[in-house]
């Protein structure tokens, strides 16, 4: 079915491809984000951890108004001009799961961190090596942040409704399209659309998961 | 034999540590040379895994002053500590040794040899591509000796290596520190076991409640000691 609908492959392709690039720069910048917070002691830290898994619920729609703000022509990134397009949607999903990876690498790390401590301070290990060190050591458990954040990405509508605009064969994704299908009334494609969906991130976590299992019996 | 030593002796100058209320080391002083290792010994709870760690340099003292071959404020580089329960990286055998000797500032290309020499060292050079958390016991405490000598420490500090290990694992353990010893690192080790003193020590470090009580010579220690506690300790008594 997919393949046959070349509209569809569109949607398909642009979804994927704008959750997968703000995930990606969501754990460039939220991983060590997350590390530095699980290792680092400094006044407000507390408040910082809080906030930081609060904002693991902020809603799409109020993100999506912000970046709105933002990039609207009036707005202090106005002159960008990057408002109903693609950027705007990667843009606006990062901001959305950047806190979810950061508090989830947070934790991971600080658990790990409680175990490593006393190796590392041994060997004299730096600040920033300690972050590489339990990034990478943590890895696997990080696979599962990763598909968390990408998860909350390619399953929310409200945010990149209100940056992309829904334009048809520029800046709808598969969450946008099933909304348009539903209030269209069209709701066998919308329910077609969902299973086209749920059946991608099926599949994304399968092979996610197969990825992880075959590296952890490689190193342990 | 190595160059002399810029890390001993270690002098401890009435080092005291405490938690909250709790002292844990009780103005000890200590000093320990350059010569055969020195075997901390005394029962669970008399501060020798604290003792190991302010000479390590993890922890300082809250009372009192240490200092390594007269510095008082050294850094760690020829210093090295195994625990008791050493925490190896999720990675391979070979790569937890490549791990220390680059944080001992190995130079790469340098590495793949130094982790062949050590791990042959430690008899694991089969297992460099396992796992290094799949290992046993045994095989654990001689990878963590292993990463330990990968910083070329003149101070080895090992805190009950072979608790809980069998004898033949025991064995093979002390013959990796004896080696360590005869080619002049520092070895000072928590013990519960006074054959291990009897096979190891050179001297004896006795503590009770994170007191010092005696530090003399292995056999001076096991034929004559001169406090009840150790007394007590050596009959096999209950020592609380």
């Amino acid at each position: 079915m997919v393949s046959s609908n070349p509209t569809l492959v569109a949607i398909v392709r642009l979804s994927l491809a704008v959750s997968l690039t703000a995930s990606l720069i969501a754990a460039v910048v939220g991983m060590p984000l997350g590390a530095l917070l699980a290792l680092t002691r400094f006044p407000g830290r507390a408040m910082l951890v809080v906030l930081f898994n609060a904002m693991m619920g902020l809603p799409p729609v109020v993100v999506g108004l912000a970046v709105y703000l933002l990039l609207s022509r009036t707005g202090p990134l106005g002159t960008m001009g990057i408002l109903f397009t693609p950027a705007a949607m990667i843009m606006a999903q990062t901001i959305l799961i950047v806190p979810i990876i950061a508090a989830l690498t947070r934790q991971t790390v600080e658990d790990l961190w409680f175990d490593y401590r006393d190796e590392l301070n041994a060997m004299e290990v730096g600040p920033a090596r300690r972050i590489a060190t339990l990034l990478w050591d943590a890895r696997y458990s990080l696979v599962t942040t990763l598909l968390a954040g990408f998860g909350r990405a390619i399953a929310e509508v409200g945010a990149v409704m209100i940056v992309g605009g829904n334009i048809d064969g520029f800046t709808r994704t598969m969450t946008t399209a099933i909304a348009l299908e539903t209030s269209k009334g069209d709701l066998p494609l919308a329910m077609g659309l969902g299973l086209v969906l749920v059946g991608i991130v099926l599949a994304i976590n399968a092979m996610a998961w197969a990825a992880r299992l075959w590296s952890e019996r490689q190193a342990g | 034999m190595r160059a002399p030593s810029s890390e001993l002796p270690v002098v401890l100058d009435r080092v005291s540590f405490k938690t909250g209320e709790t002292t844990i080391i009780d103005r000890l002083s200590l000093t320990m040379a350059p010569g055969a290792p020195t075997v901390i010994v005394g029962p669970n709870g008399s501060g020798k895994t604290t003792l190991l760690r302010i000479c390590m340099g993890l922890i300082a003292p809250t009372d009192g002053g240490i200092s390594w071959g007269g510095r008082q404020h050294a850094a760690m580089a020829h210093r090295a500590i195994v625990f008791q329960r050493p925490v190896m990286l999720r990675r391979s055998v070979a790569a937890n040794v490549a791990y220390a000797l680059a944080r001992a500032g190995v130079a790469r290309r340098a590495r793949v040899a130094h982790v062949d020499e050590l791990l042959a060292r430690v008899g694991l050079l089969d297992l460099a591509p396992r796992a290094a958390r799949r290992l046993s016991g045994g095989e654990l405490q001689r990878l963590a000796l292993a990463r330990a000598l990968a910083r070329d420490p003149e101070l080895l500090l090992l805190d009950e290596p072979t608790a809980s290990l069998d004898p033949a694992s025991t064995r093979r353990v002390e013959e990796i520190i004896l080696m360590a010893a005869k080619s002049g690192i520092k070895i000072v080790m928590a013990s519960h076991d006074l054959g291990q003193v009897r096979r190891i020590a050179g001297d004896v470090v006795f503590l009770a409640r994170g007191a010092l009580c005696e530090q003399r010579s292995a056999d001076d220690f096991l034929n004559h000691p001169t406090t009840s506690e150790a007394a007590a300790f050596l009959r096999g008594d209950l020592v609380i």
